[in-house]
């Protein structure tokens, strides 16, 4: 077995064994942590894959952003653990249902797969032109072939986040607001006004 | 404010002209005369009237000074000194105890104001941090025993500050 | 050397053992620096508060840092109760191993480096941005108030600098034409005005007004991304106690700490190679074709190790001398200012590499 196998097989115990651990973990952190270090180990089969571009895009954005939030989220969270577990024999049934429908399409769609040959398909490096640095590779395909999808997806992700700032922006009235760039240009002769006030006259305004 | 005032205060927040103020600033502190005085090496000045630690003072042939009137105990404001007396066996009347709770004192000096043969000082020593409270709690030999240290610094401040009493 | 070395070497074990070799140099090289620059921070700092600094262990108190070593490595190790104990332990780990991870694919020289990679730029990225990882779990795993917003603060911190050092890193690998840090700093080479604070190159005069902000906004962004004065908020002692370290003690939060102080460093380091031409000396130099591959390698990284230390100490006399930004302030810089001026750099900075003299 040489180097290259041992990773293969090292990164994928650890990946299969961390998706089991998201699932059955008790503390829903761990189940986030555990999430994490499947993606991380994912990203490390995508370098083994020859794919280095994707293995730090996913590390960059799936866990340094995406999976940072899910985190904040969880950890926020109050889980009444008991609570949770009452329902858990309701529930069991139509989980089991939805679970097992699941587990049948994905046997189908892999039996497919294999007897069709697909997998050998596949088989063919991703990068055809190992000279060519993997980032310019999928550039090439992505701006060129599928330049509508990706330009598609850019929109779907525009009105996502002006559907998020449209949800949660309000302007409330009556509030100050601090403005950096005025405080900043107060000198002495706009701050300040030196007035003689005559002893037992005051000062009327 | 003017819009060219304004303009001319973005450029200069562009250019990063107050970072540099203060980096000139800073650069000049550098090089200047450090203020640090390395403590257990070196030590700052210290007032001849300084009022640290207390002591209790001997005559020069070895005789205490301390006659128990009890003026210090009177005027200690925080009640700190607790002293008992009887006449000793040549006649003169000397303290049998005399106790300063260091823990209560506050260091205001009126006990060495108070007494009238100079037996209480407080001297120049302010190195006598200690592990428990009772070490603290000082009696009679431990003051007399400072007493006998600190003789020498202690005489010397009382002659500095002499002429202005 | 005999052929049947050669071929030892050339074997997967000489090749590991290599690889491992140079791991232990770059490792060991690393910790010894953060030794003398935690010494060289807190000496900067004194001198700007006209105080004496670290100067009783060793002559000028050069050995400061290895007495902390000790007290740090004898002191009893503390588990808060209620703590979740495995992830109390891992985060400090896990802080440290990125943190010393990423010195993998820093060019010291030509062909110092320990795995030159194609995406050099963006495998720092990942690492930096899973650095949040070890505050996060610190902070949470400490069951404390302190700790768990210290952590909070720091990890919202982190990911919104972190955008805005993706567009100033973009707008060099536009530049650059690679994301492979040995080539960035090999397009630099020939002198200070081919540094890409300065443009890159004399042809690329007009977007010097481009690239010098740029290096500006990524050195701060920088000090954001580490958690360095002026915005160590994430830690601030006046609110947060220590923020996500306030249980921590001992060894952990020696890691920790060796953790940031690495990553300062690494920031440093980059900034070096992105902006300051990395090994390349800040002028020609054609007297070094006849030396020997080992002394022009160690020329070369005589100019990044002077680079890095003038970085460096710029970061220290920011941390000397700006006093401590409000997180509201922090972040209205991070994402009102930071982030749209660097967006229009690299909308800039690509019209440039499309329709510039270069197209």
């Amino acid at each position: 077995m040489d180097l290259q196998a041992i990773a293969f097989y090292l990164l994928a115990a650890i990946t299969v064994a961390s998706g089991l651990l998201v699932i059955t973990a008790r503390n829903p952190v761990h189940s986030v942590l555990f999430l994490i270090l499947a993606f991380f180990t994912a990203a490390g089969l995508f370098v083994m894959l020859g794919a280095e571009f994707l293995a730090m895009l996913l590390v960059v954005v799936y866990v340094g952003a995406v999976a940072v939030l899910f985190l904040f989220v969880v950890m926020m969270l109050d889980v009444d653990f008991s609570q949770l577990r009452e329902g858990f024999s309701r529930y069991l049934p139509i989980g089991m249902v939805v679970g097992g429908v699941l587990a049948i399409e994905m046997i189908l769609v892999a039996t497919t797969v294999a007897n069709r040959g697909a997998a050998s398909l596949n088989a063919a490096p991703a990068n055809p032109d190992a000279a060519l640095p993997n980032a310019e590779a999928i550039g090439r395909v992505l701006y060129t072939d599928y330049v509508y999808f990706f330009q598609a997806a850019g929109l779907v992700l525009l009105v996502a986040m002006i559907g998020a700032i449209v949800l949660t922006l309000r302007h409330r009235p009556g509030v100050r607001r601090q403005n950096i760039a005025d405080q900043v240009a107060r000198t002495l002769e706009s701050g300040m006004e030196i007035v003689q006030i005559k002893s037992g006259e005051g000062l009327s305004e | 404010m003017s819009f060219s005032a304004r303009v001319t205060q973005a450029i200069k927040g562009a250019a990063l002209m107050d970072f540099v103020g203060a980096f000139g600033l800073a650069m000049k502190y550098m090089v200047r005369p450090k203020a640090t005085v390395l403590y257990p090496f070196e030590r700052g000045p210290q007032s001849p009237r300084f009022r640290g630690e207390h002591a209790l003072r001997r005559y020069p042939n070895g005789e205490e000074r301390c006659i128990a009137c009890k003026l210090c105990e009177a005027i200690c404001p925080a009640q700190a000194i607790t002293i008992e007396a009887e006449p000793r066996a040549d006649g003169s009347r000397r303290t049998t105890r005399y106790d300063i709770d260091m823990v209560k004192c506050i260091y205001c000096g009126l006990c060495q104001e108070a007494c009238p043969v100079d037996a209480i000082v407080e001297g120049p020593n302010t190195e006598f941090a200690v592990e428990t409270r009772e070490e603290l709690y000082y009696d009679k030999a431990r003051l007399l025993d400072n007493g006998d240290r600190w003789e020498r610094l202690i005489a010397k401040n009382m002659e500095l500050d002499a002429p202005y009493r | 050397m005999t052929s049947t070395a050669l071929d030892f070497w050339a074997t997967p074990l000489g090749w590991s053992l290599i690889t491992v070799g140079q791991i232990l140099l770059v490792t060991v090289v690393l910790l010894l620096s953060v030794a003398f620059q935690i010494y060289g921070d807190r000496k900067i700092f004194a001198g700007v508060q006209m105080r004496k600094g670290p100067n009783v262990v060793g002559p000028f108190g050069l050995l400061q840092s290895f007495a902390d070593l000790g007290k740090f490595v004898v002191k009893e190790l503390v588990i808060p109760a209620g703590a979740d104990k495995a992830v109390f332990l891992l985060a400090p780990l896990i802080s440290v191993t990125l943190a010393l991870g990423s010195w993998a694919v820093m060019p010291f020289g030509p062909g110092w480096i320990v795995s030159n990679i194609n995406v050099g730029v963006l495998y720092l990225f990942a690492l930096s941005s899973l650095g949040v990882y070890g505050i996060i779990m610190g902070g949470w795993a400490s069951n404390s108030k302190y700790a768990f917003l210290g952590s909070l603060r720091s990890a919202a911190q982190m990911v919104s600098y972190e955008v805005s050092i993706g567009f100033v890193v973009i707008t060099v690998i536009l530049l650059a034409g690679s994301m492979n840090l040995q080539q960035i700093v090999e397009s630099q080479s020939g002198g200070f005005w081919n540094w890409y604070m300065f443009g890159g190159g004399l042809a690329n005069w007009p977007i010097l007004l481009v690239t010098f902000p740029m290096g500006v906004i990524f050195f701060i962004s920088g000090l954001a991304e580490t958690n360095r004065p002026p915005f160590d908020l994430p830690e601030a002692e006046s609110e947060l106690v220590a923020g996500y370290a306030v249980e921590y003690g001992s060894t952990p939060y020696l890691l920790f700490y060796l953790a940031e102080m690495s990553n300062i460093l690494l920031m440093s380091m980059l900034f070096a190679i992105l902006f300051l031409g990395g090994w390349q000396a800040p002028f020609p130099t054609p007297f070094t074709a006849d030396w020997a591959p080992t002394a022009v390698s160690l020329f070369a990284f005589m100019w990044l190790f002077l680079k890095t230390i003038f970085v460096f100490f710029m970061n220290a006399m920011v941390r000397a001398i700006v006093p401590r930004y409000r997180y509201d302030q922090l972040m209205r810089l991070g994402w009102k200012v930071f982030l749209p001026t660097s967006l229009v750099a690299v909308v800039l900075i690509a019209a440039w590499r499309v329709f510039g003299p270069q197209a």
